[in-house]
């Protein structure tokens, strides 16, 4: 508890400047209506966990972010720039967005330093020396700088997971989009990787999680936002989501997450 | 209860010794038993020992038949072989008594003077004596580049390597036929001018300023744009003259046809076969149906009917007095009938990855270009090693299909030999064909080792 109110001491301000809006975004998967009428907006700085029962859309919802999906109607916008065909957009919000997935999706043929130098190499056109500079930073700052010049291959599980993070922050982008960061993890691993989104977040990173660790909700979301069946049911502030839910269906699925 | 229990518990307080593995388990007799006698020395029930008699009997039955067969193969090719005919007697000297010769009756081996005397022919085919150093020189180059590109120690091997593909082929090309192609020059120079609007158009295109649908195209069109121009600049300078007597691709034979075809096939299927692979998997609907129509039309003829149109039907499309160069005719075939086959195994590879690489690379904002290039097709193309060498062996050995159109490769041009009866004797046709088998062996040998080779060194960087 001290330790969340140091951190809102310090960085873990939330601006009034709108990060993310979604209007009435729509999206299906052939006749399947995935994504129904989502509107969400998010200021810099905020950190929003997302979490909901299996299938009900929280990765579509975030992989529309950064255009990893198409939404069919509604409208998306990312610091400003509408989410359309225009791939001139798509290229400038990637740019900025950086994303970590459930399965660490490293790229098993680079070694640790190349994977994280690579999208600063030939998207932001960086030196390679400076490249490699940053990405020794971002790797410190997960805590593996010693394994560098090893392949994914020869890395634990949440080691691996260390590395996409540190691989999505040599981006430095301003927005950070967390899929189940944590579930495929072994549990002795879990907390690394938590500790690592900790920090990010107590350094004012803008956050969207999608994730089932309540402990780590309540320590650093500014708002959790219960999905089912494609909707938003319910959001609130993390005191308040956990201790009163609203809806039956939130209060159904926290006793089950939190039941045992 | 647990009283009892806590007497029984011996509680170490020292490291035990690590001892040394039993002898079954290391070296030669450790190798012996694993590969050997661990599947025919049990014998604890009927039924194993019935497999094992049965395992034991079919061991030593293999050795048997590999051993007389090793035995008379060294024999036929070495020990009984007649080596030198330093009387030039020709074919009599590889001919029995009964024959009219002088080897004791009954000796069956391989008759190597008339290979030495059918050296030249079955390796340049009627390529001039005189002008045989550019065909040397052309291999020379050939070899040291490869050789440079493969052994992984050397230094500056990727631009080695670009130099093989792009100079290379333009040298080789001059040294081989001796500069003699012709240009218009009004049809060049225009050709010029189209791709200079081209590549013009595609740089407009890409900033977006002649509109969203050729936005899409840009690339293409730029792409198509250079290649036109360095096709152009190719062909003026091809036609430079180095004062080389000009030898048509009619005096060409031998292994020097069969490694023009294969290699050629093998530098031209794998590029295009990878565009054709990832032309069937774009989401582009056009790109998509053009490539699969390609591919399944090429896989669906044999080589043989595609050489045969090549010959045959080609000419016909043609005006009057347009020569095209047989040999031009046969690689196009070629090349586009392993292109396509290639297409199929890259697609594989392709079909294969896993789908979070490629959503990893476009989340990070890689283009599709680069996404292929840094990330999918350097694993893809790893996982189909096999498949890829595969095809280049099966590329190698279908080359001697040429000569069913009147091109005489290494076989063709053995099989010529075999006519010529001055060296006509019992063993003159099973020793060429045993040389042009053994040259053959080494080349896919050799490629399928290399293929070993570096799938072991791709996983040991990669280890899990
Ligand atoms: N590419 C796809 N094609 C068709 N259906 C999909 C696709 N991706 C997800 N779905 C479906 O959409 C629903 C929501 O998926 P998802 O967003 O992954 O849920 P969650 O992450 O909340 O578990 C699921 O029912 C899933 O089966
Ligand atoms: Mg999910």
């Amino acid at each position: 508890m001290t330790e969340k109110l140091n951190a809102e001491a310090s960085n873990m301000v939330v601006g009034d400047e709108v990060m993310i809006s979604m209007q009435a975004v729509n999206k299906w998967f052939g006749s399947f209506h995935v994504l129904r009428d989502i509107n969400l907006s998010v200021n810099k700085g905020e950190r929003i966990v997302i979490c909901g029962p299996s299938g009900s859309g929280k990765s579509t919802l975030i992989r529309c972010l950064n255009r990893l999906e198409e939404h069919q109607s509604g409208s998306i916008k990312v610091q400003g720039i509408e989410l359309n065909n225009d791939l001139k957009n798509i290229d400038e919000i990637r740019r900025d967005v950086g994303m970590v997935f459930q399965h660490f999706n490293l790229f098993p043929h680079l070694t640790i330093l190349e994977n994280c130098t690579l999208a600063p190499i030939w998207v932001h056109k960086m030196p390679k020396a400076e490249a490699e500079a940053t990405a020794m930073r971002y790797l410190g700052r997960v805590k593996i700088p010693e394994q560098a010049n090893k392949y994914p291959g020869q890395l634990s599980g949440g080691q691996q997971q260390r590395v996409a993070i540190a691989r999505a922050l040599c981006m430095q982008p301003q927005l950070m989009l967390f899929d189940e960061p944590t579930s495929a993890l072994d549990p002795e691993m879990i907390k690394e990787v938590l500790d690592t989104m900790v920090e990010l977040a107590e350094d004012g990173m803008t956050m969207v999680c999608v994730t089932h660790e309540m402990g780590f909700a309540r320590q650093v979301a500014n708002r959790v936002i219960f999905m089912d069946e494609g909707q938003i049911v319910e959001q609130n502030e993390p005191e308040a989501f956990f201790n009163n839910p609203q809806s039956d269906r939130t209060k159904l699925f926290l006793s089950q997450i939190l039941g045992h | 209860m647990t009283q009892k229990f806590q007497q029984d518990v011996f509680v170490r307080t020292v490291e035990a010794d690590t001892l040394p593995p039993p002898a079954k388990e290391t070296g030669v007799m450790g190798w012996l038993w694993r590969n050997l006698f661990s599947s025919m020395m049990n014998y604890s029930s009927f039924g194993l020992s019935f497999k094992s008699l049965l395992m034991a009997l079919f061991t030593a039955l293999f050795f048997y038949i590999g051993f007389t067969q090793i035995v008379f193969l060294i024999d036929f090719i070495f020990v009984s072989a007649v080596w030198s005919d330093p009387t030039g007697i020709k074919r009599e000297a590889c001919w029995t008594v009964t024959q009219g010769g002088a080897l004791p009756d009954g000796w069956h081996a391989a008759c190597w003077p008339f290979i030495f005397a059918k050296l030249k022919f079955v390796i340049y085919g009627p390529y001039p004596i005189d002008e045989l150093w550019r065909v040397n020189l052309t291999g020379i180059f050939g070899l040291v580049g490869l050789l440079w590109v493969l052994l992984s120690f050397l230094p500056y091997r990727k631009q080695v390597g670009i130099a093989m593909l792009t100079v290379y082929p333009v040298i080789a090309f001059m040294l081989l036929t001796g500069g003699a192609g012709k240009i218009d020059l009004l049809s060049s120079s225009s050709m010029i001018l189209i791709s200079l609007s081209l590549i013009t158009i595609g740089r407009l295109s890409k900033r977006g300023f002649l509109g969203i649908i050729l936005q899409e195209f840009a690339n293409i069109i730029g792409f198509l744009g250079w290649a036109l121009i360095s096709y152009e600049v190719l062909m003026l300078l091809l036609s430079i003259d180095f004062g080389l007597e000009p030898v048509g691709t009619g005096d060409w034979g031998g292994l020097l046809i069969t490694l023009v075809v294969a290699i050629t096939g093998i530098v031209v299927s794998l590029p295009v076969g990878i565009l054709l692979a990832l032309g069937r998997r774009s989401d582009m609907p056009v790109a998509r149906l053009l490539c699969t129509v390609f591919i399944e039309f090429w896989r669906g003829v044999p080589l043989i009917s595609v050489l045969f149109m090549a010959s045959v039907m080609i000419p016909l499309f043609l005006p009057e007095g347009v020569n095209f160069d047989k040999l031009v005719r046969a690689l196009i075939g070629v090349m586009l009938f392993s292109a396509a086959y290639m297409a199929e195994v890259v697609r594989g590879g392709l079909q294969a990855m896993d789908k979070g690489q490629y959503e990893a690379a476009e989340a990070m904002g890689l283009t599709y270009w680069q996404s292929m290039r840094l990330i999918i097709l350097p694993q893809a193309l790893t996982h189909v090693i096999p498949g890829i060498v595969n095809t280049f062996i099966g590329l190698f050995k279908d080359t001697t299909l040429v000569s069913i159109i009147g091109l005489f490769d290494l076989l063709g041009a053995g099989k010529s030999a075999i006519a010529d009866a001055s060296w006509s004797s019992p063993v003159q046709a099973i020793t060429i064909y045993l040389f042009v088998a053994l040259i053959f062996f080494a080349f896919c040998f050799g490629m399928s080792r290399y293929s070993i080779y570096m799938e072991n060194k791709l996983s040991k960087s990669r280890s899990h």
